[in-house]
């Protein structure tokens, strides 16, 4: 396998589950047992109440896409390679939205509202990466 | 609250003609704006109180600054929230001088961001030269590959798919400042542009074309603020603060509409400090790091609903003699652009609320009152908006 040569996540002890659970091919996200809401991207305190009261859930891995573009343009080795790719922003069915891209699919057939699922991509031995291709 | 309203003026003012300088320091140029803006006002060194600066390349800019200047100011301020923050500045700086803190502030940028080959809006995680990146946000969105472009383009992408706001429309926006960057000598692009050479350009980030996108400049520039005791004074009619808003926006833990951008909690406050609406405003100057930039902050301040911006900027309305002119100078889009641009908005406003083109195409007709609206960072993640009113005395 190619090495890896787009930036890495740096993993933190708030996020530590979320890459764990990543590798092994789950997508997770929070949720507060306080006040209900889910949040994304994952933290130390529910940023909507400020209490400690947050559980790591399983996500669906089921979306849609709210947004996105086709980057024809960017400086980063790794990306500068990969143009045109597509960054988008998938609203989980749980409600809450991430950025990600979409892969195994033409650029040109991304649409908003397009059902995605998630897919994971390993880039080394510690961290699989989530995206998200065309839902089945 | 205490009334802020006409609480201080902007009286001096500098903007650093270059949009190449790769034999000055950033400092310099920094310098050699506050001494011109000194020199506008009628003031002199010893009677600057307090200094606000922003840079996204200068560490502790606040301290570096007024070391190179050899200056002991006793208020300080480096509020940094991107491009906006000189709108920021402003408000703070008002509000020092209305609690008595300060009687007289300078408010300084610089950037060598063109000599330095800095791709603002396309370098990605590169264009900050990040050795890793940080657990959060980075680590959940650079890893995607998002550059500032980007970020603006898939706001772009989503008005159009809920309004059915098209290319063209946006288009208007740069063919509209371009007209002013052609009566700005010192703007870097002033050969007019048309509709179709914006949507014929390559595609930078969908949808926004390379003429969607601002340009990339070195530049600086400087204010001085002043009690009104002290503005009374000087040499220049002043500018007066009307009102003031600031705010922040992001992505509300995955859950923000950020169709709906910082104007719209920033303009609020600011037009009920000034006692004004939006019938009273004569010209605007708009963030425009891209055409998206200011159809959203134009909707958002309230000038027309949301979603029927891209027939608001259509037909002439924001060119001079139109009924909003803005960006007068030419914008990020066509004048300079050196990757904080918040304080030009302010200089500009002050050239056309002084009636310095008087007599010439790009004065604003009997301009007496300006909005300037900063926003920083980048529309689909985090960004700063600050709404600053001016008023002619």
């Amino acid at each position: 396998m190619a090495e890896w040569n787009k930036p890495l996540p740096t993993v933190s002890g708030e996020t530590k589950p979320y890459w764990d659970s990543c590798r092994q091919g789950q997508l997770v996200i929070q949720k507060c047992d306080s006040c209900g809401e889910y949040q994304f991207y994952p933290r130390g305190i529910c940023a909507n109440c400020w209490s400690n009261d947050i559980k790591w859930h399983k996500a669906s891995g089921k979306g849609t896409v709210w947004t996105f573009t086709v980057t024809y343009q960017n400086r980063t080795p790794g990306f500068a390679e990969d143009v045109p790719y597509v960054l988008a922003l998938v609203e989980l069915e749980e409600g809450v939205r991430m950025f990600t891209n979409i892969v195994e699919c033409e650029p040109r057939d991304v649409k908003i509202g397009m059902g995605v699922e998630v897919t994971f991509v390993r880039a080394n031995d510690q961290i699989s990466i989530p995206y998200f291709k065309p839902a089945a | 609250m205490v009334d802020l309203k006409h609480g201080a003026a902007i009286v001096g003012i500098h903007e650093h003609v270059t949009r190449y300088a790769p034999d000055k320091s950033e400092l310099q140029i920094q310098g050699e704006s506050v001494i011109k803006a000194l020199a506008d006002a009628g003031l002199t060194k010893k009677d600057v109180e307090g200094l606000f600066t922003a840079s996204s390349s200068i560490r502790n800019s606040g301290m570096n600054l007024a070391d190179y200047l050899n200056m002991y100011p006793k208020y300080v301020d480096n509020t940094t929230v991107g491009g906006g923050s000189f709108e920021f500045h402003l408000s703070h700086a008002l509000t020092a001088i209305v609690a008595g803190r300060i009687n007289c502030a300078v408010i300084t940028y610089s950037s060598l961001a063109r000599s330095g080959g800095v791709s603002v809006g396309t370098g990605g995680v590169a264009r900050f030269g990040h050795p890793r990146l940080d657990p959060s946000p980075d680590s959940f969105e650079e890893l995607y590959g998002l550059t500032t472009v980007g970020l603006y383009a898939m706001i772009a992408q989503r008005h159009m798919h809920l309004y059915g706001t098209t290319s063209e429309q946006l288009a208007e926006i740069a063919v509209a400042i371009r007209k002013h960057a052609s009566m700005n000598p010192e703007a870097m692009f002033r050969d007019p542009i048309t509709v179709e050479a914006v949507v014929n350009a390559r595609v930078i980030s969908s949808p926004l074309h390379l003429l969607d996108c601002c340009l990339i400049s070195d530049g600086g520039g400087a204010l001085v603020v002043a009690s009104p005791e002290l503005a009374r004074n000087c040499r220049q009619r002043p500018v007066w603060v009307l009102g003031v808003g600031e705010a922040l926006a992001h992505q509300g833990a995955g859950q923000r509409d950020l169709i709906y951008i910082a104007a719209k909690q920033s303009h609020e406050p600011a037009f009920a400090m000034a006692g004004v609406t939006h019938q009273d405003i004569d010209m605007a100057m708009i963030y425009d790091s891209f055409t998206i930039t200011v159809l959203e902050t134009l909707e958002d301040l309230g000038f027309c609903k949301k979603g029927e911006g891209g027939d608001f900027v259509s037909g002439g309305r924001l060119q001079v003699g139109g009924e909003l002119p803005i960006n007068t100078d030419g914008g990020g889009l066509s004048s300079n652009h050196p990757g904080m641009r918040g304080i030009f908005l302010l200089l500009e406003a002050t050239r056309q609320l002084r009636h310095q083109f008087e007599g010439t195409p790009r004065q604003v007709e009997n301009c007496q009152v300006a909005l300037c609206h900063g926003t920083g960072g980048a529309l689909g993640s985090r960004h700063s908006g600050g709404t600053v009113i001016l008023g002619r005395d």
